[in-house]
């Protein structure tokens, strides 16, 4: 038996700690543990609800919309602001290209290396490779002299002996599989991608002035004008230049990431047979197509239980509960039970081991998130939860993207509950994503042509206007999953802000019966080779694309009023 | 060494097709950045031939990983050619290959073979309270973390406002003791600040360039900031300018004014109290700026922002009775004063900073020195974002 510890977890966004069993090869049991606590919760409180959204943006820098949008929904629910379609329309192209471009850099830039061998490109043949990539797509880079470019790029990079961000890592390790000239083709890719990706971001700042942490959210609609006769609005130039990056998103995740996706795959199927976690997927829907209370949204909400694509329950947000039994927090009335965040108390108290530590008391609490459950059980958020609901939906593009994939690979849906399958789900909700931001365009453009400019609900500004004591809900789904803001607002300032996100949900500890959460869960079985070199643990752990600094948020109850919100 | 040095570099422009002339170009883009005599730019390209492949390591402590990004979207030169071939970043977490133990080797190593040789670049706050458990990596805190790999580094790049200032961990009531790099290790040598919210990284690959061609660091102002990029107030040279010396303001999101581009001063905007080069670098590659999009500035380059700043849609400044109805002349000057006596007088400062920094700019580059840089600042710069 060996006790594997895996700090810094490299790849992912912010501090995350995995503690693991590993006996006969396999891993046993296994500990998430988040490290970093900044309790943005608690600066929120007494501050303009107005200007909630740019501190809460400020929980992430890779999702950098996510909070953002979250925020201004929840205070939008709580004063009673409808923004015009416009803002709908701009804050749906904001999501989608947020979701797109995040999905292409997780898959190359912090999952890919997992799979994908970079000392074992050096010896590729171009000549090869080139065939290879021109037998699974019609990109233009593919030439021999090309790879061979990328190939003396790399060569030169490494007989420097400066290796930088790629020394020490798991090179030569037996579970990579992937030939020499698949890994070429990979390693040009993630050069490409990393270019592709600033260039294609450039639509944040078009519609947000920047990225990271764009700057045109405004509780009640958008800061960005539009007029199709001004220089200084959104006007048909600027869709025109939209139009274009939307097509080169659309290009490059049909014809380099999913071909790259597909092909990787074909070499690591057994790993739609590991990592499959607790099997309950939660998705609270996003891009509403309509203005209504209720609007009609593009992935739809939804609870699917132990895997069965038979029944998507209806998600009621009444259902979920926090527990700090393993967590780094006290509980008023005990930490053995879980409570509603309408009812949630938070209260930080370091219990663990003081710095520097090798190894944490597992036993007791051992990490800054919460363990969130709806209705008693731990829940997967994410790509893999949304594909799932909108296939069990019958939504028709997810359907037959998630059928042509699953024939590509030659395996049935059962293949979608695993470490694979969130590789696959997040590809194909990226292909779906690409496709649908025309409309959203199409549909700016049409009401620039109606002359309807109209950008914000300026009658819920002036916070006289809203009522003196009232709470409200956001729902979002961000790239790694289902998010959730509870604002309550007294006499036009915060009284008190929760957040529940994605991250929370899928890396958070034991709860108070002591089930595991998803990440732990998730890696139960794992085989790993070598303790010394846990590959495999990290391809689970990065399958999920953990996002650590989101999941961290907390308020001090002992001070603060925290049990008024009401979960809408 | 050096001619060792200059064989790579030609080398790797070659291998990207670039041509000694494009090279020189990007020499006397950059030269242009740093706002140096066009004179500087032979300077600029033979410095940057004959300097070593700089070491950088990049620690990541109370952060949302922003200035990461930021670094991503890295145009000139990319973010792939700084990795590739710019610099050596021997350490980054969120996009080096190697986890867990292995990856804490490669730090120890670099910190211990290459001690006061390298670049050291922290992003995110460094809290101070519970012991240091509010932030751990490797089970070590991170402020001792900080004092180790920063205290033996060539120079520390505090990047965004967390790390100069302490930035949003630190706003009020500040639950974890959270201080920016200056606070948090105090007498470091060589300390510069990047603030902003992100940081542009155009400000970031500006200031490796400046390192590599002179062998020392930017005349800074009191708040350890570059001239080069926080030397004039956003305001200055604000391309909405003329609209607010007209008294042509935004009354409303998306009324006409708004649509057309007129001032965001009234809807709260920061520009006149925020030093940096926003209107001029602008975002991603010269795409747009917040402004440019229609929002007011939030002031994040400065110290305590997040306080000082807000509410952010209240204008500037917060004394009951100003606004409608006041004429150009005081807006300018009354905004102007009352703002700068809030602020400490940093304006005031850095006038005063940048005057002498400019006469040591016109002397050209000095030889480098035994420890690269020029010392902190003595009018209480030191103590970052406190003064």
């Amino acid at each position: 038996m060996s006790h594997v510890v895996v700090d810094p977890v490299t790849r992912i966004e912010g501090h995350l700690r995995i503690e693991a069993e590993v006996d006969g090869g396999v891993v046993r049991d296994a500990w998430s543990s988040s490290t970093m606590f900044r309790g943005i919760e608690l600066i929120l409180q007494g501050r303009d609800p107005r200007d909630a959204w740019a501190f809460t943006q400020r929980i992430c820098g890779v999702c950098t919309t996510v909070h953002a949008i979250t925020s201004i929904r929840a205070v939008e629910n709580a004063i009673g602001a409808t923004p015009p379609p416009n803002a709908r329309l701009l804050r749906n192209l904001i999501i989608a290209s947020q979701c797109v471009q995040d999905h292409v850099v997780h898959f190359y830039h912090l999952h890919a290396l997992d799979w994908v061998d970079i000392v074992s490109a050096l010896s590729a043949d171009p000549a090869k490779t080139s065939s290879l990539a021109e037998s699974i797509s019609d990109w233009p880079k593919s030439s021999t002299k090309y790879f061979a470019g990328v190939r003396d790029r790399v060569k030169g990079f490494v007989d420097r002996g400066q290796l930088g961000p790629f020394a020490n890592a798991y090179w030569g390790h037996p579970a990579y599989k992937l030939p020499p000239e698949a890994n070429l083709m990979a390693v040009a890719h993630y050069l490409e991608a990393l270019e592709w990706q600033r260039d294609f971001i450039r639509m944040h700042a078009v519609l947000g002035g920047k990225n990271p942490h764009l700057q045109s959210f405004l509780v009640g609609g958008m800061a960005t004008p539009i007029d199709p006769d001004q220089q200084a609005s959104i006007n048909v130039g600027t869709i025109a230049g939209l139009r274009e990056l939307v097509a080169s998103a659309k290009e490059f995740v049909t014809k380099v990431y999913i071909p790259d996706l597909l092909a990787v795959a074909s070499f690591y199927k057994d790993w739609a047979g590991h990592g499959a976690g607790v099997g309950n997927y939660m998705v609270y829907g996003e891009y509403p197509e309509d203005d209504g209370r209720q609007p009609a949204l593009y992935l739809p909400s939804g609870i699917i239980r132990a895997k069965n694509l038979a029944t998507v329950e209806r998600l009621d947000p009444a259902k979920i509960t926090e527990y700090v039994t393993h967590s780094w927090y006290d509980y008023g009335g005990g930490d053995e039970k879980g409570l509603h965040p309408a009812s949630g108390e938070t209260k930080p108290n370091y219990t663990g081991p003081k710095p520097p530590y090798e190894r944490l008391d597992t036993a007791k609490k051992y990490s800054w998130l919460k363990a969130p459950r709806y209705d008693g059980q731990p829940m997967e958020v994410g790509p893999l939860s949304r594909m799932l609901v909108a296939y069990a939906s019958g939504h028709p593009r997810v359907k037959e993207l998630v059928g042509a994939v699953l024939a590509k690979l030659n395996v049935g849906p059962a293949a979608l509950f695993s470490t694979l399958g969130r590789v696959a789900a997040r590809g194909i909700e990226t292909q779906v994503l690409a496709e649908k931001m025309g409309d959203w365009l199409d549909a700016l453009t049409t009401n620039m042509a109606n002359h309807d400019l109209r950008i914000h609900d300026t009658s819920k500004w002036d916070p006289s206007s809203w009522p003196a004591d009232c709470t409200g809900a956001g729902f979002h789904e961000a790239p790694r999953g289902a998010l959730g803001h509870w604002v309550h607002i007294k006499d036009g300032a915060i009284a008190n802000y929760q957040c529940i996100v994605p991250s929370t949900w899928n890396a958070g500890p034991r709860d108070g019966p002591g089930k595991r959460g998803p990440y732990e869960e998730a890696l139960i079985g794992t085989p790993v080779a070598d303790p010394e070199k846990p590959i495999e643990i990290l391809r689970t752990i990065h399958s999920f694309d953990p996002c650590m600094a989101c999941g961290v948020h907390v308020v001090d109850a002992g001070k603060r009023e925290l049990a008024r919100v009401r979960v809408l | 060494m050096s001619d060792l040095q200059g064989s790579w570099l030609e080398r790797e422009l070659e291998s990207h097709g670039v041509s000694r002339r494009e090279f020189l170009q990007f020499c006397a883009a950059m030269t242009s950045v740093l706002a140096l005599p066009d004179s500087l730019a032979a300077a600029v390209a033979q410095a940057v031939e004959r300097t070593p492949k700089p070491i950088l390591v990049w620690l990541e402590f109370q952060d949302c990983a922003g200035n990461t990004e930021s670094f991503l979207r890295a145009s000139r030169p990319t973010a792939a050619e700084i990795v590739l071939d710019t610099l050596s970043v021997d350490y980054h977490e969120t996009i080096m290959a190697a986890a867990g133990h292995q990856a804490e080797a490669a730090l120890t190593k670099t910190v211990a073979e290459k001690s006061g040789g390298y670049i050291a670049v922290v992003e995110g706050s460094i809290p101070t309270a519970a012991g240091g458990a509010y932030c751990t990596i490797g089970g070590r805190a991170a402020i001792d973390i900080a004092r180790e790999v920063c205290g033996k580094a060539a120079a520390t790049i505090a990047i965004g406002t967390c790390a100069a200032f302490g930035g949003l961990p630190a706003a009020s009531p500040n639950p974890t003791g959270a201080l920016g790099v200056a606070d948090a290790v105090p007498g470091l040598k060589n300390l510069i600040n990047l603030p902003a919210c992100p940081a542009n990284v155009e400000n970031l690959t500006a200031l490796v360039v400046y390192y590599l061609a002179f062998k020392r660091l930017p005349p800074l102002d009191a708040y350890h900031r570059p001239l080069f990029a926080y030397g004039k107030a956003i305001h200055d040279n604000c391309e909405r300018r003329a609209h607010f010396d007209a008294g042509q303001y935004v009354e409303q999101w998306g009324d006409e004014g708004h649509r057309t581009g007129y001032c965001l001063y009234k809807m709260g905007c920061k520009g006149p109290v925020t030093y940096q080069n926003c209107p001029n670098v602008r975002w991603n590659g010269g795409t747009n700026w917040p402004i440019g999009c229609g929002h007011p500035c939030i002031g994040c380059a400065e110290p305590d922002f997040w306080d000082k700043m807000t509410p952010f849609y209240r204008h500037l400044p917060g004394i009951p009775g100003f606004g409608i109805g006041t004429t150009v002349d005081q807006v300018g000057v009354g905004a102007v004063i009352a703002v700068g006596a809030a602020f400490a007088g940093h304006g005031v400062i850095s006038m005063i900073r940048r005057r002498s920094d400019i006469e040591r700019m016109q002397r050209g580059p000095q030889p480098a020195g035994p420890a690269a840089g020029t010392p902190p600042d003595e009018t209480g710069g030191a103590k970052g974002g406190r003064s």
